[in-house]
């Protein structure tokens, strides 16, 4: 075209920016606002894609009894370690329980641990992180140490300590993943605030002499909040595979509470895992779907709160 | 040797294509530089100086294309076409740094933090000329000296960090005047530095300009600076040269109504508290969403129906030159 | 309450931020941002403030908000309930006087609220000082941004869909949106383009007008504050140097670095060039500062006694009223100085 390119040889991207120009050109004047947010929602397919996956286990786990044809918990001597067949989505397990019924209802107890784990971690985190990130001075120091102490800890020590002491169960496991969760998450929004605290409008609240805490949440936490959604959607995915580690080494939820992690338990046995690839395929395949679900929704709200991709 | 031209920009256009979208960053630019002269350009944020500078030198974005026109380099081995190397070919990198230099306005980021300011200059002498190792040593200590750095033997093997503002603008210019370039390309070199930095700076590109005889071009938002240290200025807009010439004429009597805008706009000290600042209407244009025909038209006084036409640049003397359908009118109002 | 009493009087006040290093922490000396500032600023006036970067301009400012503490000193409030030690109370009580004194900020970019629409960021104040419905506010705001040049509908976007100039005048709405008596403009038209520059300036003048404020104007350009301002303050390392009318500056300067300051100024105007002064070397550090004379180093009129002993700002008599400086040389007020005799 120019006598500018002449000498240069052509490439691929010359033929990308002449598609652009030609196309602005032909569009000068005129707006299109519609066509590119469009594009850049169909750019973030994976989010999309992970959200549908999240919800459609998230509702088939919710409506487990409606969905599942058996239960989860009653063994059947009849049909012991049989494969997948039409009674039996998904087979069944070595005593004779249905694999399909007890992944739906697993992943009530697994996506509840999970989610609600990371969400209570969240809570505390943030509320604590915030605060103490604004006003800093000895509050900041204390609640620093004291994340420091439980992130400084192996972790898996530390679980095993506190179900030594706690026991079993459910709600011991929330609390657990709480407690050793939080500061992830603390530490995170506290790093967030230690910036903003500097930007020019929150000396500008500060000048009107609002209080603290009413700047600290209600007006720099919603620019943290990126952040913490991501942090919350990689936490859920960690908890959901930890619940699944710790059930597998008995160290979780007791067994006879169907969890995708109590589950996989029984691919344990060598022979199970050779010869019943049904057991613990299905579910396994579920648990990563779900994580990576999960991971991809984290992504997508990592972008869409990034500033530089606001219009 | 003064007025001989070292380098000439004809007809530049540079689009950026970042974002999926089509930036006309430079829509046609012209101007020349000379030996031993200093030439300003002259604009708001966003008119797009550092773009013609990045031309130049060949360090556009990845994401951006020289369109059309000619950037011509007047070397001593005949006239070599920039625009036509290729972007990091040998070439291109033998005349970046040894025949064109460039300083930027944030030395912090154009030095790297973990190497001396000694060892970055010898690293340029070690490239471009065929210095032995000592005289290499010698050679940063004497341009550091030159540059006004206390302490030269001492100062050339300390880091960036340890080197306050002034002191890294004056090490990054030390290191661009190490092979004796015959253009000096200068981004906005005192905008972060603080008045009295800002003087020593210009201090040292006078003297540079008269012993050396380097070619300056020189890009500044600060018409003052303009008045100080230009002999020829250019006036940019959104990515067009809307004024040229020698400085006395454009600022005297300026013959494009943006130029006299922006001259009207500024207080100017000395002038007292009762002179009259005029502000310019409106806003620059959104560079995605540019005026068709003169881009100024939006804010300009002067406007009728043909500015939606891009004008042609008219010489209004051989050395001045303006890019407006109503100049004459201007010029006579403005004659007044 | 006559127009030109002191809305504010700073005496020796000072600002000193602890330097800690190492591992452990330890203060290990201070930077002296503000270092024993007096000054009077007068109702309805325009206090410039000028100096080079780090001089403490910005400190001084927000010392003035109580928005950083002194560690030193009084600053102190006169209004028509009388005299009021600011730097004496603690956040409940300066209550009462945030409303009076208010700041612009600089940066455009980050003087907004980037999650909430401006009418958000705008109401919160409003609130906290009485205005309960928020029909009331919504009205407010929108006469606001009309007082700035801006439409009433602006109050419904985020900040990011305004322009550089426009965030500013935002920001100024916002400082006056509790009606305050004093406003403190941290260079609040220096990151803009000299076009908006200019409309900014030409608001806050109309506004001072109307509305009856006093600036303490900080900026780094001196030829801004000569448009503007009606004294001038020159600060240089947390000292304040000179302080005169805005004219006997420019026509009488008496202080050394206010000469270097100003000459090195380039001046938009080709008839008006003038010789710079180039100063040696960089503005030393606040953490030690130089003894004596903070400028000596520096000063090219520089003399023994100034390497020892601190200048104090002195009264100098001058045809616009008081001119203070603090050099030991300006010792026959108004007569023969040895600074205003050209050096080769
Ligand atoms: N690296 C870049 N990526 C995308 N756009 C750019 C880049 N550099 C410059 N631009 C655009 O090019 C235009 C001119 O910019 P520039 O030359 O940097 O202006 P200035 O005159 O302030 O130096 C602007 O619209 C700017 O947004
Ligand atoms: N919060 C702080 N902690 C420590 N040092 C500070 C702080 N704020 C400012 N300073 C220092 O105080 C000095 C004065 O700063 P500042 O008031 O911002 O100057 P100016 O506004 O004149 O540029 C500088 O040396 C700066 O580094
Ligand atoms: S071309 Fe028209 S709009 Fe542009 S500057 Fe000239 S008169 Fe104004
Ligand atoms: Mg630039
Ligand atoms: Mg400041």
């Amino acid at each position: 075209m120019t006598d500018a390119n002449a000498t240069r040889p052509r490439t691929r991207r010359d033929a990308q920016f002449d598609k652009i120009r030609d196309r602005e050109a032909a569009l000068a004047g005129t707006r299109q606002h519609t066509a590119r947010f469009m594009s850049k929602f169909l750019n973030n397919r994976l989010a999309v894609v992970g959200f549908v996956i999240f919800a459609v286990i998230c509702l088939m786990s919710l409506f487990a009894p409606l969905i599942a044809q058996h239960d989860p918990m009653s063994p059947n001597l009849r049909a012991i370690a049989k494969p997948p067949s039409a009674e039996h989505w998904f087979g069944t397990d070595k005593t004779g329980r249905d694999v399909f019924a007890r992944v739906l209802y697993g992943g009530r107890v697994s996506i509840l641990v999970g989610l609600g784990s990371a969400l209570l971690s969240a809570i505390i985190g943030v509320i604590i992180g915030v605060y103490s990130g604004y006003v800093g001075g000895w509050l900041d120091w204390i609640a620093m140490r004291i994340s420091e102490i439980f992130m400084s800890f192996p972790q898996i020590i530390l679980v095993l300590l506190l179900v030594a002491i706690l026991g079993q169960s459910l709600l011991n496991l929330i609390v657990i993943f709480t407690l050793t969760g939080w500061g992830g998450i603390y530490r995170m929004a506290r790093a967030r605030m230690l910036s903003i605290r500097e930007e020019e409008y929150v000396q500008a609240l500060r000048s009107f002499g609002l209080g603290p805490a009413r700047i600290a949440y209600k007006h720099m936490l919603p620019n943290a909040l990126g952040p913490i959604m991501v942090n919350i959607t990689l936490s859920t995915a960690a908890f959901i595979l930890q619940e699944a580690g710790l059930s597998f080494l008995g160290l979780g939820v007791p067994l006879s509470i169907p969890t995708w992690g109590n589950i996989l338990n029984a691919a344990q046995d060598l022979r199970v895992l050779e010869q019943n690839w049904w057991i613990w395929l299905p579910v396994g395949a579920t648990i990563s779907l779900f994580v990576l679900s999960v991971n991809f929704i984290g992504d997508g709200l990592r972008d869409a709160t990034d500033p530089s991709q606001q219009g | 040797m003064a007025n001989e031209v070292a380098l000439t920009v004809n007809g530049l256009k540079t689009y950026i294509y970042t974002n999926n979208r089509c930036n006309r960053a430079l829509d046609g630019v012209s101007f020349e530089i000379r030996q031993g002269k200093t030439l300003c350009i002259v604009g708001e944020s966003g008119c797009g100086k550092s773009v013609t500078a990045d031309s130049i030198m060949q360090l556009l974005p990845t994401l951006s294309r020289i369109e059309d026109g000619e950037i011509t380099y007047h070397g001593p081995d005949g006239p070599v076409r920039i625009d036509q190397l290729p972007r990091d070919g040998a070439k291109m990198r033998a005349i970046r740094g040894k025949e064109i230099a460039m300083i930027f306005q944030d030395p912090m980021t154009a030095l790297n933090p973990v190497y001396s300011i000694g060892f970055q200059i010898k690293e340029m002498l070690k490239y471009h000329t065929g210095l032995g190792r000592s005289d290499r040593h010698s050679k940063a200590i004497d341009l550091l000296r030159s540059m006004g750095i206390p302490l030269p033997e001492k100062r050339v093997n300390e880091y960036p960090h340890l080197y306050s503002g002034g002191m890294r603008q004056r090490a990054m210019i030390a290191i661009a005047m190490s092979c004796n370039p015959r253009i000096l390309i200068a981004d906005e070199p005192t905008t972060a530095l603080d008045v009295t930095i800002q003087a020593q700076i210009f201090e040292l590109m006078d003297t540079l300009k008269r012993d050396h005889g380097t070619a300056i071009m020189l890009i500044t938002h600060d018409m003052g600076v303009v008045a100080e240290l230009a002999d020829d200025v250019a006036v940019m807009y959104m990515g067009n040269i809307v004024e040229a010439g020698p400085v006395g004429k454009v600022l005297r009597n300026p013959v494009h109504p943006y130029t006299r805008a922006l001259l009207e706009s500024i207080p100017v000290l000395g002038r007292g508290k009762d002179q009259e600042i005029k502000a310019i209407p409106g806003q620059t244009p959104d560079p995605y969403n540019r005026p068709k025909g003169c881009q100024f038209a939006d804010r300009c006084a002067y406007r009728i129906g043909a500015c939606d036409q891009m004008p042609d640049e008219t010489q209004v003397a051989p050395d001045h030159r303006v890019t407006c359908w109503r100049y004459e009118e201007f010029a006579a109002d403005a004659a007044e | 309450m006559q127009p030109n009493d002191p809305i504010l009087k700073l005496r020796d006040v000072q600002v000193h931020f602890p330097v800690k290093t190492g591992v452990f922490k330890r203060v290990t000396g201070h930077v002296r941002a503000v270092d024993g500032v007096d000054l009077d600023v007068r109702r309805g006036e325009v206090l410039g403030l000028v100096g080079e970067s780090g001089c403490g301009k910005t400190t001084l400012g927000k010392a003035i908000l109580q928005l950083v503490r002194a560690t030193q000193g009084t600053v102190t409030y006169s209004g028509e309930d009388g005299e009021t030690e600011l730097t004496s109370l603690d956040d409940a009580g300066l209550f009462r006087f945030r409303k009076r004194l208010q700041i612009v900020f600089q940066d455009p970019h980050s003087s907004l609220n980037p999650a909430f629409t401006i009418f958000g960021s705008l109401e919160d104040p409003l609130r906290h000082y009485g205005v309960k419905t928020r029909e009331e506010r919504r009205k407010i705001v929108g006469d606001l941004l009309e007082a700035v040049n801006m439409r009433r509908e602006s109050m419904d976007r985020y900040p990011h869909e305004f322009s550089g100039g426009q965030r500013q005048r935002i920001g100024i709405a916002r400082a006056l949106s509790i009606e305050p008596e004093l406003i403190v403009c941290d260079e609040a038209v220096s990151a803009l383009d000299v076009s908006i520059q200019a409309q900014v300036l030409q608001l806050l003048m109309e506004l001072k007008r109307e509305k009856n404020l006093t600036y303490v104007f900080i900026t780094h350009d001196l030829s801004v504050t000569e448009y503007l301002c009606d004294r001038i303050a020159v600060m240089y390392l947390g000292k304040i140097v000179e302080l005169c009318d805005a004219e006997d500056l420019y026509a009488n300067t008496l202080h050394p670095y206010s000469q270097a300051l100003l000459s090195a100024i380039p001046v938009a105007d080709l008839d008006k060039k003038s010789r710079r002064i180039v100063l040696q070397g960089d503005v030393p550090s606040p953490v030690n500062p130089p003894s004596g004379c903070p400028f000596h180093p520096r000063c090219r009129y520089v003399v023994d006694r100034c390497k020892t002993e601190v200048p104090e700002l002195r009264r100098f008599k001058s045809a616009k009223g008081e001119h203070m400086a603090a050099c030991h040389l300006i010792d026959q007020p108004l007569a023969e100085q040895p600074l205003r005799t050209e050096s080769p």
